[in-house]
């Protein structure tokens, strides 16, 4: 009954290429993208902005990056959370005017640069990054690769600790984000509203999923996805592994970057590297990637809904319901998410994504199986 | 002789301790990957476990104590005994066997045939199982684990360098027990690979599965054995590390450390991860020692990391790795 493609006459190319083919899924989409851009801003409180919706729009980006590189490409990769870093570091820097700086002098000082243009600065800033870090990838292969990134991961964040260039030779080492606005709406700072924090992260979030669907599924994606499958024959056939792999390693981490940026500058508003972007950040992300289903959007902002959603959830029920301490459900969420890691593997190893799936052939025949 | 050159060979010494420290964890990642083609890295959770365990049961606690109390709002913490260290080591081994029995049982059994990449994922599901389960049993605290290793600087030595050098080397006992700990460990697992029928059926399940299977070796059973040394080494490194920096969260993380020098060894040489956690430690403790202060200090982080990388990107199999042929 649902999604049927019987009826649904495309007329023209553009019809027949358009991200969603289907009608219902069309509307389903556009309905989605309603609630969200006019009706949720209106009806949210600060809890709900800060506890579910910001980390979630946060992580989907970040999910949807790290997709790319190890669903599509099939690179993994275990230094997201450095990544991260360096586009909440590469924000803050271009947020409060580059200072440069030539044998102990100040040569000159960028302008202060717009939020919205700091957080693309940051994602730009870490695709370059990341695409140095990926330049291994042609010659190191899978488990060798993902040690290989973890590099990455700690040299990075070990930079911004000790850099003090970095985070403005503050005292404290951390960094935090002076107030910014938007057509006099502050964005950053502690007198953003949270509509406002919400709106901005959902128009990135918005952009990056139509950016990543539509590059996933034209000639780039193509030949990530042939990378992934074999990169030998990839290469035989005239895929040229040098640009697929370091052009998946930098969208990846422009996607990332922007959400490192974001987490930083709109999320926590100050940030201790070691703190908010170690080790546990790669592998929350990876997580999420695999919970969600490798090599799908939709699978990402599943994968993110639902790790973002579960300690909220065990802290309610067993700190607030059950009244238990709160040490106590935090070694709990840890068994429990390393549980489920494992029961997702082996039950549906691609992820929620795969039972969506499911469930769509499942209801285009409903209500007359056969 | 000039005191930079004393200093940097009582460093190197102190880099060779540490990267024996080093080796015993990657030691159990090699173990595993041979036999089974897992990439365990849950192998760090599993030295903290096993030294949290050993800790739980020489003080007598009471398992899963904090979850008891919380649910039926008792208050035990307690039995009220201590155990003797050799047969707290022993029961805990125990523990480990029925742990790599489970682990076989409940995950590996049902992943069979998938890709590497999907068992090195659920390993890392398993490890934060294993960390949670740590926790849950024994609380998250720091323990101190004491089974009556000697420790502190090391005296003879100390004396002996001072009357030939002038310069007394600082060399911690516990170290040079590690040391030895780790040599025996090596050799009487070489022994027992080479010259044993377990360890022969072990070899033979590393170089083929399926010839393995048709001559009549249980993969099963062969499983649940690599699982339970990888145990035992894991209690091994376990035990040296808890020693020396208290049993607490960060131990997990020397797991971490363990994947350079398993990079540099290759994943399926013993020797080479030997070879790797020398190279690694020396190297560290010697960059740290002639840069580390230009570059702001505590380069111990990444050094590894980077290390290995840049090896990597000319010698992708690593030391003493298989040669990696690629066929379409």
């Amino acid at each position: 009954m649902f999604y049927r493609e019987a009826g649904d006459f495309k007329t023209s190319y553009v019809d027949d290429n358009q991200t969603f083919p289907i009608k219902f899924d069309r509307y389903r989409y556009y309905a989605v993208l309603f609630v969200a851009f006019a009706i949720i801003p209106f009806v949210i409180n600060d809890y709900w902005v800060n506890a579910v919706f910001m980390p979630f729009l946060i992580y989907s980006i970040a999910a949807i990056g790290l997709n790319i590189l190890i669903g599509y490409c099939g690179q993994v990769s275990l230094g997201t959370g450095g990544f991260m870093a360096v586009g909440a570091y590469a924000c803050y820097k271009f947020m409060t005017g580059i200072d440069i700086w030539w044998g102990g002098e100040l040569l000159f000082r960028l302008p202060e640069f717009n939020i919205f243009f700091s957080v693309l600065m940051g994602g730009l800033t870490t695709a370059l990054v990341g695409v140095l870090f990926g330049l291994p990838s042609l010659r190191i292969k899978g488990f060798y690769l993902a040690v290989a990134t973890l590099a990455a991961q700690f040299f990075l964040v070990w930079v911004f600790n000790r850099v003090s260039w970095f985070y403005n030779y503050s005292a404290s080492g951390q960094i935090s984000a002076p107030e910014h606005h938007i057509a006099g709406v502050a964005i950053t700072g502690p007198n953003a509203d949270a509509w406002a924090m919400y709106l901005f992260c959902l128009v990135f979030v918005a952009a990056s999923a139509i950016v990543a669907r539509n590059l996933t599924r034209g000639s780039f994606g193509r030949k990530w996805m042939a990378i992934r499958d074999m990169d030998i024959a990839a290469e035989i056939i005239g895929v040229d592994p040098l640009r697929a792999k370091l052009s998946a390693f930098a969208v990846s981490s422009f996607f990332v970057g922007i959400s490192g940026a974001l987490f930083f500058a709109v999320y926590l508003g100050a940030v201790e590297v070691g703190e908010a972007f170690g080790i546990q950040k790669s592998f929350l992300v990876l997580f999420m990637v695999i919970i969600g289903g490798l090599g799908s959007i939709f699978g990402s902002f599943a994968g993110a809904a639902f790790l973002v959603l579960l300690p909220v959830f065990l802290k309610n029920t067993l700190v607030g319901a059950l009244g238990w301490p709160t040490d106590l459900a935090a070694h709990l969420e840890f068994m429990i998410v390393g549980a489920l890691i494992i029961i997702f593997l082996i039950a549906e190893p691609h992820g929620l994504a795969q039972l969506w799936r499911v469930t769509k052939e499942k209801l285009r025949l409903w209500p007359f199986p056969h | 002789m000039p005191d930079q050159l004393l200093y940097a060979i009582e460093v190197t010494l102190n880099g060779l301790m540490a990267g024996v420290l080093y080796a015993l964890v990657a030691l159990g990642f090699v173990l595993i990957y041979k036999a089974s083609g897992i990439f365990n890295y849950a192998q760090g959770v599993m030295a903290l476990f096993s030294a949290a365990t050993l800790v739980g049961i020489m003080n007598g606690d009471v398992p899963f104590s904090h979850l008891i109390n919380a649910i039926l709002g008792t208050d035990i913490h307690h039995f009220g005994w201590h155990v003797p260290a050799i047969l707290a080591i022993l029961l805990t081994m125990g523990v480990m066997i029925f742990l790599a029995w489970a682990v076989n049982r409940f995950v590996f059994k049902h992943l069979v045939n998938q890709e590497p990449i999907i068992l090195f994922m659920a390993t890392i599901g398993l490890a934060y199982f294993l960390e949670g389960l740590s926790d849950m049993m024994w609380g998250g605290d720091i323990k101190k684990l004491d089974v009556g290793l000697p420790q502190g600087i090391n005296e003879t030595i100390d004396e002996v360098t001072f009357n030939l050098f002038g310069y007394g080397f600082f060399i911690d006992n516990l170290d040079i027990v590690a040391a030895v700990v780790a040599v025996i460990l090596v050799i009487a697992l070489t022994l027992y690979s080479q010259y044993s029928k377990q360890g022969r059926a072990l070899r033979a399940v590393a170089d083929d599965h399926q010839a393995a299977l048709s001559v009549g070796i249980s993969l099963n059973y062969i499983w649940i054995l690599v699982w339970s040394i990888a145990g035992f080494v894991a209690l091994v490194a376990g035990i040296m590390w808890g020693a020396k920096s208290g049993v607490q969260f960060s131990l997990s993380l020397i797991a971490l450390k363990a994947l350079p020098v398993l990079m540099l060894g290759g994943f399926t040489s013993i020797p080479g991860a030997i070879v790797g956690g020398l190279i690694i430690g020396v190297g560290e403790k010697l960059f740290e020692f002639t840069l580390g202060g230009m570059m702001g200090g505590a380069t111990e982080n990444w050094f590894a990391y980077v290390l290995a990388l840049i090896f990597l990107v000319f010698r992708p199999q690593g030391l003493f790795g298989e040669k990696i042929i690629e066929r379409v």
